[in-house]
């Protein structure tokens, strides 16, 4: 783009220092999610790397994102899946058979596809620079305005698709014989979070 | 910014849930990787909005509302996979995906009870389209 006479590889700004930083810290959390073989750390340690992206979505001027992520990630995604730890009884310590024998060939897979696709990236955007300056792009306003202009079809379908979800989570962890636990029950539950929630406090039962 | 630094983290984290995704056998850490694989498209998404809104003249912000739309399908997602899950562990005493191995091809001929393999077809159909 234009700008790219007046920016530099050798001469970082402040934002994009920041910006590695904590892409290190965030990358970092997601190398010990996937390696760490004590199931309830690596759910710790995903509340790291989420967080981590949502200060880069900060970075980015995307603010309306980033509480988002806060909020529906760390915020619940997050809780579920301990929830799901707790309820398939997992071990505390460290359990030894985390890992499955297929180890070595999916590193190799993972370190190729990471290989080809940052080449390929680097390569084609070597001389592409966001412009952060000004307004930021990401506003809550900016966000709605976009989201209730252009978007108003999609969203409405995903409110449906959310229904589905919550119907569909408790009808599967009811027992097969239910005795007196009408499907019905977690209709006002809101949106997906809690009455996922509610369904696996279903299942426990 | 230079518009490399997202996409190569994003590349990263991708690269790290694809990892995760075919090494581990906790059907739980799957699901984590899962969600770190989403993130990382979930960044891209924002990087390239955020550059495009102001190389180009008018946008429809569509790299932020996909954003919005991923990470809610994503939470959907994470409750049904679960509920799966659980219904598996349930059903069989454990989460552990190796050993889910009722429709695998080939040499083995055990032949489990009627509700068994539905479930782990779910299974995999929730990880496929994850």
């Amino acid at each position: 783009m234009l700008a790219a006479d007046t920016h530099g590889f050798l001469s970082p700004t402040g934002v994009e220092i920041a910006f590695f930083l904590v892409g290190l810290v965030t990358f970092g959390a997601a190398l010990v999610t996937v390696t760490t073989r004590q199931l309830v750390h690596a759910a710790l340690w995903l509340v790291v790397t989420l967080g981590g992206l949502a200060v880069e979505y900060l970075l980015l001027t995307a603010e309306f994102i980033a509480w988002v992520q806060v909020l529906i990630y760390v915020g619940s995604v997050v809780v579920l899946l301990l929830f799901g730890l707790m309820l398939t009884r997992a071990p505390i310590g460290r359990s030894p058979d985390a890992d499955s024998g297929n180890r070595w060939a999916a590193l190799t897979v993972a370190v190729i596809a990471a290989a080809a696709l940052i080449w390929v990236v680097v390569d084609a955007f070597r001389t592409t620079w966001i412009d952060l300056d000004g307004a930021p792009a990401g506003s809550t306003e900016v966000t709605g305005k976009a989201l209730f202009q252009n978007w108003v079809l999609p969203f409405e379908a995903l409110s449906v698709l959310l229904l589905a979800a919550l119907v569909g989570a408790i009808v599967l962890s009811r027992k097969a014989k239910a005795d007196a636990t009408p499907a019905a029950d977690g209709g006002a539950a809101g949106p997906d979070g809690g009455g996922a929630a509610k369904a696996d406090k279903e299942g426990a039962r | 910014m230079h518009l490399a630094y997202p996409a190569v983290l994003s590349a990263l984290l991708f690269c790290t849930g694809l990892y995760g995704v075919l090494a581990r056998r906790n059907a739980i850490l799957v699901l984590m990787s899962v969600e770190l694989m989403l993130n990382a498209v979930n960044l891209n998404l924002v990087a390239f909005d955020v550059w495009l809104s102001r190389a180009a003249e008018e946008t429809l912000h569509s790299g932020q509302a996909l954003t919005l739309f991923t990470i809610a399908i994503a939470a959907a997602e994470i409750g049904i996979g679960l509920a799966i899950v659980l219904s598996v562990y349930r059903n069989r005493g454990t989460s552990d995906i190796d050993k889910l191995r009722d429709t695998a091809e080939g040499h083995e001929s055990d032949t489990p009870d009627s509700e068994a393999p539905v479930d782990e077809k779910a299974d995999e159909k929730a990880e496929a389209t994850a």
